[in-house]
């Protein structure tokens, strides 16, 4: 079976994302009001061969912590879209 | 794990004595802030106290020097008002952590020491030492330090002129990322970090301080690391060279209208280093306001605005009546910029937050009163075992065999892989690029020119490491007297193990005198360097691995600088300097042919140092082709001469033996001439042309083979 | 006749392009990108670098700074400007010039002259070369590799004047460093007076600095001003 996934990483709370930040200011320079926060991020989409959601799910889990993301700067959630 | 019961100061890295000593200093215990500050300011990456002792060796008195060592960068004069100003510093285990981002706030953090002096930052060099590139993690090290070497330095518009690099076991889990740069100012806009003048203020510029890095400095580079230790695992410092570039033209701009009376960098330890070395260093005291400080989460205690290594950020002290001034040019380039602190009469540093008192201290003891050890130090016994391991060497090496290995491993082959990424040509002052022994850089509207070349050589200095040093800097003088300089500073960047490890510091020891000798025989002062212990993981300490960045200077400059790409049909070749001696103890031959590391290198005579460096400046005006052979010796010298100028040569009577030989202080001349004009000892030894490495009776290859083998050994590995 | 050199925050090149001008007998001045009036000048250049960090996507932020409007009054007035590399992709972006540049094929910064074959003279930046011609100028760029939704437009409005060729001037894969659609290098408008380009021929403009071949593409331009200018 194939199973899809998207999963979404991005940078730790507290560390500094400059993108983030340069956005978020051209935003408001822009005239657009009641902008907070901006951070950016990444997003991947998968599709694992696998004989069930969950053990696909797993294996998803441990790509994302070898290689898709960072754990040391990055956290990143695994969605599952079909 | 760290359990409840484990004193606040042991956690911070510091032991029981140093804990007393700051009790002594306060007279009383001190407040957690205080001890966070002590902390780090006394540790050995910001304290230097395992080697201050030693490094007092280096000369530095010369009359050339402005600024010696003990401020963020040395500083030199080039005659008419113009000054240089070098630097060098490790980022080695942030970059093991993260390497595009540890790489990438290591070349942030030395452009801030170079303008942090008045100093425009013009070029920077980065020297490299990963584990062999068979392991996909070493790859992967290598792949993300160039990378954030790149994706920073490219971004903030300094060019960077390449460095070297060496691969070998024991950098796997403790690669090594030496940064150099080098700025370039007029006289009258030397800058220096020393406060003065009761009621002018200090300004904090740049970045908004985060928790990033609290206790870096401390734990990262002053302890050995163990791999998956997440309690030593700071938060990664996160670099911003768009930041960094603003602060650049933001500082630049308030030299020029004569705004700023000192300015420090933060780096480690973030602003209570940067307060307590500005006051300090001026006799001062400073009053600093940590509410004032703009910060980019709520919540941080006063300890972690203290200790935040939040990148991009200097403290400015200027005078109260000329603030707005200072707040409009920081505006104009859009810097954020609060007002943090006032310097008083001292000799007290006095940290309020939140309308508390949370550190009272003498702002000199941080600096000034910091531990200083004399590490026991001790022969290591590796040294017998492996000088008797003597490299066995054939008489008749068949040369084109020999190259088709040697041209394949990844510390001879083509390097552009790493230099293409580098943006090396900004500023239109590079007129030798990456690839030659030396960058020249000139200076745009005079003669002058600065020539810079990095070098280390750790399997050599493991083998020896008092010789091994001093080769080193004989190594770099001859880098930058072939563009036509003459030696003119140095900075070093020592990299060893663990300190407490007997065997460890008598290696560093060996290598300061070694390298101090040698600087001394060539007249060269040594303005500035760092020293990065605690290069260890799991138990295994890294090869003793001095890094040396030499400045050179000539003025004039040659009209066309010997370049390697100008090998000509029919130039003769000739070989300069010493004459081969056996020299294989860590050479290529042993090490990748052989796969030995044994033997002991040969010792140089500092008087032939001088006279062939010299010889080979006074050449660089007159031959359009000169090349310092040293790693793969003659055969990969010349074989790099073919390629870059895409002929070949024929060479007559070399032994197979005397190809690979890595005697020290020879290099290559080709020119359309019947001799040379010079007093150094030189022999002819062949003729450019063909499409042949051609060795006589040592064996020939094709230069197309020989090119695509050498052209491809990096490539190859990384793909 | 005064050329404007453009200077975002994050822009690095400004002073190269000003010494090049300066090498073929132009006065440049530095605007600040929070100008809204370039007053008199005859030529603008955007140069090469990082505007704006080039967060969020290479040019993006850049093309809101005031000043970009008075860049696209002056372009409609048919006053010759040039973009190069990040200047380029800043007029892409605003829709000055045709196309977009996203990151090269092998996803790695490329610092190294390349070939460039002069493919129209019918622009500011190309009026002095002669088609065919090949010349060896520096690239420096993350984000290099042309594409353009309309390519068949730009191809037959005869709107490329630069394509990435081999030292002989054959353009094939081979010799296309970045991966850019037909090898294209650089691009004209409509009206002929905007050009953009992704190499730096200010890198170009000395023999020592190992080649002088960028300097053509300066002549052209300042001949274009002076044209306008008279």
């Amino acid at each position: 079976m194939i199973y899809a996934f998207v999963v979404h990483i991005g940078r730790k709370a507290g560390l500094s994302d400059p993108e983030g930040t340069t956005t978020g200011k051209a935003l408001r320079d822009l005239g657009f009001r009641g902008v907070g926060n901006v951070a950016f991020g990444r997003t991947i989409t998968l599709e694992i061969d696998a004989d069930s959601q969950d053990a696909a799910r797993i294996k998803v889990d441990e790509m994302c912590q070898k290689l898709l993301a960072n754990p040391v700067m990055e956290h990143y959630t695994i969605e599952a879209v079909s | 794990m760290t359990t409840q019961e484990t004193p606040t100061h042991i956690q911070l890295g510091m032991t029981d004595t140093e804990y007393e000593s700051v009790i002594d200093v306060l007279g009383r215990e001190p407040r957690p802030a205080e001890l966070a500050m002590y902390s780090v300011m006394w540790s050995e990456h910001c304290s230097y106290k395992s080697s201050r002792s030693h490094l007092g060796r280096f000369r530095s008195d010369q009359p050339w020097v402005v600024v010696g060592p003990g401020e963020n960068a040395g500083v030199v004069d080039l005659g008419d008002g113009w000054l240089a100003a070098l630097r060098i510093e490790s980022h080695n285990h942030p970059s093991f952590v993260e390497p595009y981002q540890g790489a990438a706030t290591g070349v942030g953090g030395i452009l801030r020491d170079i303008f942090t002096m008045g100093a425009r930052p013009i070029a920077v060099w980065d020297p490299l030492r990963f584990g062999p590139l068979d392991d996909a993690r070493n790859r992967y090290l290598l792949e993300g330090v160039v990378s954030g070497i790149a994706g920073y330095g490219n971004a903030v518009g300094v060019p960077t002129l390449g460095g070297e690099v060496e691969f070998a076991d024991r950098f796997s889990k403790n690669p090594l990322v030496n940064v150099m740069a080098l700025g370039i100012l007029k006289r009258e806009q030397l800058v220096l970090s020393a406060a003065s003048g009761k009621g002018n203020v200090a300004v904090l510029l740049g970045n908004a301080t985060g928790r990033d890095g609290i206790g870096g400095a401390s734990i990262l580079a002053s302890a050995s690391f163990e791999e998956g230790d997440a309690e030593k695992r700071p938060s990664v410092q996160v670099g911003d060279p768009f930041e960094e570039k603003k602060l650049i033209e933001t500082c630049l701009e308030l030299y020029d209208r004569g705004l700023v009376i000192a300015i420090q960098d933060l780096g480690a330890a973030g602003i209570s280093c940067a307060t307590s070395e500005t006051a300090g260093n001026g006799g001062m005291g400073m009053d600093v306001d940590l509410d004032a400080v703009h910060v980019r989460e709520p919540g941080m205690t006063p300890g972690e605005v203290l200790m935040s290594e939040s990148q991009e950020r200097m403290l400015a002290i200027v005078s109260p009546d000329r603030l707005d001034e200072v707040l409009d040019v920081a505006m104009k380039w859009e810097i954020d910029a609060s007002t943090i602190g006032t310097v008083t009469e001292g000799p007290e540093l006095k940290v309020y937050a939140g309308g508390d008192l949370v550190a009272e201290v003498p702002a000199a003891s941080l600096t000034d009163d910091a531990p200083r050890y004399e590490r026991p130090a001790c022969r290591p016994g590796y040294l017998d075992t492996a000088w008797a391991r003597d490299p066995v060497i054939p008489d008749d090496i068949d040369a084109g065999g020999t190259l088709r290995v040697l041209l394949d491993d990844p510390a001879i082959g083509d390097r552009s892989w790493i230099s293409s990424q580098y943006d090396h040509m900004l500023f239109l002052d590079t007129v030798i690029e990456p690839g030659h022994d030396g960058s020249l850089l000139r200076i745009k509207g005079t003669h002058k020119a600065m020539a810079v070349s990095t070098d280390g050589d750790s399997l050599r200095t493991y083998l020896d490491p008092r010789r091994g040093a001093a080769r080193i800097v004989f190594e770099s003088a001859l880098n930058v007297a072939v563009t036509g300089a003459r030696p003119y500073a140095l900075v070093d960047n020592l990299n060893f193990g663990n300190p407490e490890i007997p065997g460890v510091m008598w290696q560093f020891i060996e290598v300061v005198d070694g390298m101090a000798w040698a600087c001394e025989e060539l007249d060269v002062p040594v303005v500035g360097g760092n020293v990065s212990f605690y290069n260890q993981t799991d138990g295994i300490d890294i090869y003793p691995a001095p890094v040396v960045g030499m400045l050179g200077f000539c003025d004039p400059m040659p009209e066309h600088p010997p370049r390697l790409d100008r090998a000509e049909e029919g130039m003769a070749i000739w070989i300069v300097g010493q004459d081969p001696q056996g020299d294989f103890a860590a050479s290529a031959y042993d090490r990748v042919v052989n796969g030995n590391l044994g033997g002991r290198p040969l010792d140089v005579d500092g008087e032939v140092a001088r006279r062939v460096v010299a010889g080979a400046a006074k050449l660089a005006f007159e031959v359009p082709v000169l090349h310092d052979i040293s790693f793969g010796g003659l055969a990969v010298a010349l074989a790099e001469i073919a390629f870059a100028s895409g002929i070949g040569f024929a060479i007559e009577g070399v032994s197979g033996r005397d190809l690979f030989d890595e005697t020290p202080l020879r290099f290559i001349a080709a020119a359309r001439s019947d001799d040379l004009d010079t007093s150094v000892p030189h022999a002819r030894v062949g003729t450019v042309g063909g499409d042949l490495l051609d060795f006589g009776q040592a064996g020939s290859m094709p230069l197309s083979e020989g090119k695509a083998i050498w052209g491809d050994a990096l490539p190859r590995r990384m793909r | 006749m005064t050329i404007a050199v453009v200077v975002f925050p994050g822009t690095n090149c400004e002073r190269d392009v000003t010494h090049a001008l300066g090498l073929v007998g132009a006065d440049a001045e530095l605007a600040w990108h929070k100008d809204r009036d370039l007053g008199g000048a005859s030529g603008v250049v955007l140069p090469g670098g990082f505007a704006h960090g080039d967060y969020l996507r290479t040019g993006a932020i850049a093309r809101f700074s005031p000043i970009m409007a008075e860049v696209e009054r002056l372009a409609s007035e048919g006053v010759p400007i040039i973009g190069i590399c990040n200047g380029f992709q800043i007029l892409c972006e605003a829709g000055i010039l045709p196309g977009a540049l996203i990151a090269n094929r092998d996803l790695k910064f490329i610092c190294k002259p390349i070939h460039l074959r002069v493919e129209s003279t019918d622009s500011v930046l190309t009026r002095a070369a002669q088609v065919g011609r090949v010349l060896r100028i520096p690239l420096n760029s993350y984000e290099g590799n042309y594409i353009a939704t309309d390519i068949d437009t730009v191809e037959d409005a005869g709107n490329v004047i630069l394509r990435y060729s081999d030292p002989r001037g054959t353009v094939d894969d081979r010799s296309d460093p970045n991966g850019s659609t037909n090898s294209i290098a650089g691009v004209t408008n409509e009206n002929r007076n905007v050009a953009g380009l992704m190499p730096h021929p200010e890198r170009a403009i000395e023999e020592i600095l190992g080649s002088s071949d960028g300097r053509v593409l300066f002549e052209s331009f300042v001949a274009s001003v002076e044209a306008v200018h008279a």
